[in-house]
């Protein structure tokens, strides 16, 4: 085969990959060694960050794209793939992160927000992961371009009640889509803001066109397994894994939870004497300002 | 027939809708015991860093290579290529070393190098539309190894194999399995 006929960026490449972390989990780090140790554990892919959310949510100020020089050692310290965030809607950070070779661009709402309009992905040819709390905004989000889903939970607090609610809700709304009338569609499209054309191809497949994963408080193996079990396709790992007593170890139980993650016993085995989880916070305590799930709707 | 796809990682389900599609009963495997019960079985695509860590701790590495010695058809596609070869060029990672060719991983390049494109293979009329992602090439390959397609590398115009057969092993750099092709697992069916 001769590849200059080949093609690069479109929506099957993006999604592929996705396809391909299917399963697994996704891991944040802020220097090599901690990449190092992901990739050991059996990490799919890392997230390269300058801070987990945890204290992104301690230092408060304004969250940016991490310091290149971050991003580009641990894009050379590993073989797994490397993501990394971008602002909502800052779309030169998300050209500067393609130029760097990151492999997926995060447009999250980690990171401090600087307009109403999220990032044109289609414009890209690397792929974007976005966060939603239903599904009107994932398909919002799949109609700019993202190639892959995530649940927004409530990042850094270590507690999984909203990547739950998040993941319930996206479920429920699937459901109803399948089974409402097709004269129907129209008015459900608008009541999720949603595009019409992908909420009717929901209504006849049951599900997302592309890969969901669950992210915001898992801290836990049991944590991992509940959101496989509630239908995610994998997990995102934010602060809970590097702000734990023992790294690696809980690192690579997350990771087997999630393969096994229908096996109380396998479950069990691996959860034991994993160390200090990392300390929680309880979400109905964080005032509005703080809460990063409602940013960029 | 049952065919069982490796389910420690990765798109196992697709392959699965595939095999089912062509009539064959379709299982995944993540046991020694379940490895037992299968004809034929698929490495899907994933993390190869991933499905070996997994596949060592729980002792799947010894019962899949003596399946595969034995006669097991087997399709490995991607990671799946990376997991049956013999070695890796630059890493040192668990394998199942049964088909005789080093791989070179992330060969084209990072994810923005990834891309689609039409592939003329060895025995099939039409060529197949190959999806290769963050996907190996072969580097070198065995005696007893026919290579059934390759990519020409742009510059040095050396050619590099994307997809093997060694007896009953095939492997693939590409992604069969998300596309609506299903002639390559129609492939394994007939090895078998």
């Amino acid at each position: 085969m001769n590849m200059s006929a080949s093609e690069r960026g479109t929506g099957l490449v993006k999604r592929g990959l996705a396809e391909m972390l299917k399963g697994g989990v996704i891991m944040d780090v802020v220097n090599v060694e901690q990449a190092r140790i992901a990739e050991e554990a059996g990490a799919v892919a890392v997230m390269a960050l300058e801070r987990v959310p945890a204290d992104i949510r301690a230092h408060g100020g304004v969250a940016r794209m991490a310091d290149p020089s971050i991003v580009s050692q641990i894009v050379d310290a590993v073989s797994i793939p490397v993501m990394a965030k971008s602002r909502i809607g800052h779309f030169v950070e998300a050209q500067v992160l393609e130029s760097l070779g990151v492999d997926y661009i995060d447009e999250s709402e980690v990171l401090s927000p600087v307009d109403d309009n999220h990032i044109d992905k289609w414009n890209f040819t690397v792929p974007f992961v976005c966060g939603a709390k239903d599904l009107g905004e994932a398909l919002r989000r799949i109609g700019e371009g993202a190639a892959m889903i995530r649940t927004k939970g409530e990042p850094g607090t270590g507690n999984v009640i909203e990547a739950v609610k998040h993941m319930r809700m996206m479920n429920k709304q699937i459901r109803r889509l399948t089974v409402l009338d097709e004269n129907e569609l129209m008015a459900a499209a608008k009541e999720l803001q949603a595009p019409f054309t992908l909420v009717k191809d929901i209504a006849e497949t049951g599900q997302l066109p592309v890969v969901n994963f669950a992210a915001g408080g898992i801290a836990t193996p049991a944590d991992s397994a509940l959101m496989m079990q509630l239908g995610c396709d994998g997990v995102f790992v934010g602060s809970g894994i590097f702000k734990s007593g023992d790294p690696a170890v809980r690192a690579r139980a997350i990771v087997e939870a999630t393969t096994f993650y229908q096996d109380a016993a396998k479950i069990a085995k691996v959860s034991r004497n994993l160390g200090e989880a990392m300390v929680g916070i309880n979400v109905e305590t964080l005032p509005p300002e703080e809460r990063m799930q409602d940013r960029g709707l | 027939m049952m065919i069982g796809a490796l389910a420690l990682q990765g798109d196992f389900r697709e392959h699965l809708v595939m095999v089912r599609r062509l009539g064959a009963e379709g299982i995944e495997v993540r046991t020694p015991e379940e490895l037992d019960s299968i004809d034929a079985l698929i490495i899907p695509g994933g993390e190869s860093t991933a499905i070996g860590r997994l596949a060592t701790i729980y002792g799947l590495i010894e019962p899949i290579q003596q399946r595969i010695n034995d006669g097991m058809p087997v399709l490995g596609t991607c990671a799946g290529m990376i997991f049956l070869a013999a070695a890796t060029v630059s890493y040192e990672q668990p394998q199942l070393r049964v088909l005789d060719v080093v791989v070179e991983r992330n060969a084209f390049g990072r994810q923005v190098d990834s891309f689609e494109a039409d592939l003329d293979v060895c025995g099939l009329d039409d060529p197949v539309h190959a999806v290769f992602i963050r996907a190996p090439w072969i580097h070198k390959v065995g005696a007893e190894v026919d290579v059934l397609a390759s990519v020409v590398e742009p510059g040095s115009m050396q050619e590099h194999p994307v997809f093997v057969r060694q007896g009953r092993i095939l492997a693939t750099s590409f992604h069969p399995e998300l596309t609506d092709d299903t002639r390559i697992h129609e492939l394994l069916m007939e090895v078998g």
